[in-house]
């Protein structure tokens, strides 16, 4: 019975990190595949790790499990949102089909604060679109 | 079919799939960022197939290296990160 139970999870497991594997293959942009990968991956090895608390039927082999799974699942959107944010500001491109960019014209690139609304400093504004005009132009 | 041969034949050849689909994007990706996710990525998956070692051998210990692999991932996706944001500034 308690086997049923780890198959059960470690195939879950296997299957999202391989989702997420995929997903980091066939996503067509960095922010996308950022997103894709966080959530699945995470998800993922949370249930291998669970399978593994449930083959140890020991306290101290569980908890050790319990606190991977805590620390991968409170670090990974910490992670996520560095690199979502670093590579925002050093011009990464959305996909072109993309409908809209709600960050546009918000972070200011030299004292890297958010602001809340586009005010007019465009020079110091980072917007991809004016990044796109100035690549043309040289 | 037991567990053993169920983790051993189906569970790993799927992570071991999974973590070299994740080095091809390392290899290939278009832009540093997608390189700095997919070294994540791989890390997490490293730590899956630790997981899975661990039931195959009935090693617990190794969960120890398990942990220690997260925070190197955390670590290294938050230096990466910064440095790449300090790099364009000047």
């Amino acid at each position: 019975m308690i086997e049923i139970v780890i198959g059960t999870l470690a195939t879950f497991g296997a299957l999202f990190v391989l989702f997420a594997a995929i997903g980091l293959v066939r996503m067509p942009d960095t922010y996308l595949r950022i997103s894709v990968t966080t959530k699945a991956a995470t998800l993922g090895v949370g249930l291998v790790l669970m399978a593994t608390a449930v083959f140890f039927s020991n306290s101290g082999v569980t908890s050790q499990a319990f606190v991977i799974i805590l620390f991968i699942f409170l670090t990974a959107p910490v992670s996520a949102h560095l690199i979502g944010r670093a590579s925002y500001f050093i011009g990464i491109k959305l996909w072109d089909k993309s409908v809209m960019d709600d960050l546009r014209g918000k972070y200011q690139k030299n004292s890297h604060i958010l602001k809340s609304v586009v005010d007019d400093t465009p020079e110091d504004n980072v917007d991809h679109t004016q990044i796109e005009n100035k690549e043309k132009r040289d | 079919m037991t567990l053993h041969d169920y983790l051993y034949y189906i569970i790993l050849p799927v992570l071991i799939l999974s973590a070299i689909l994740i080095f091809w994007r390392l290899l290939k990706g278009p832009t540093i960022a997608d390189k700095v996710i997919a070294l994540d990525l791989l890390i997490t998956t490293g730590i899956g197939v630790i997981g899975v070692y661990c039931i195959i051998y009935n090693h617990s210990t190794l969960l120890d290296s398990a942990l220690i692999l997260g925070l190197i991932a955390f670590l290294s996706t938050v230096a990466l990160s910064y440095y790449l944001e300090k790099r364009k500034k000047k």
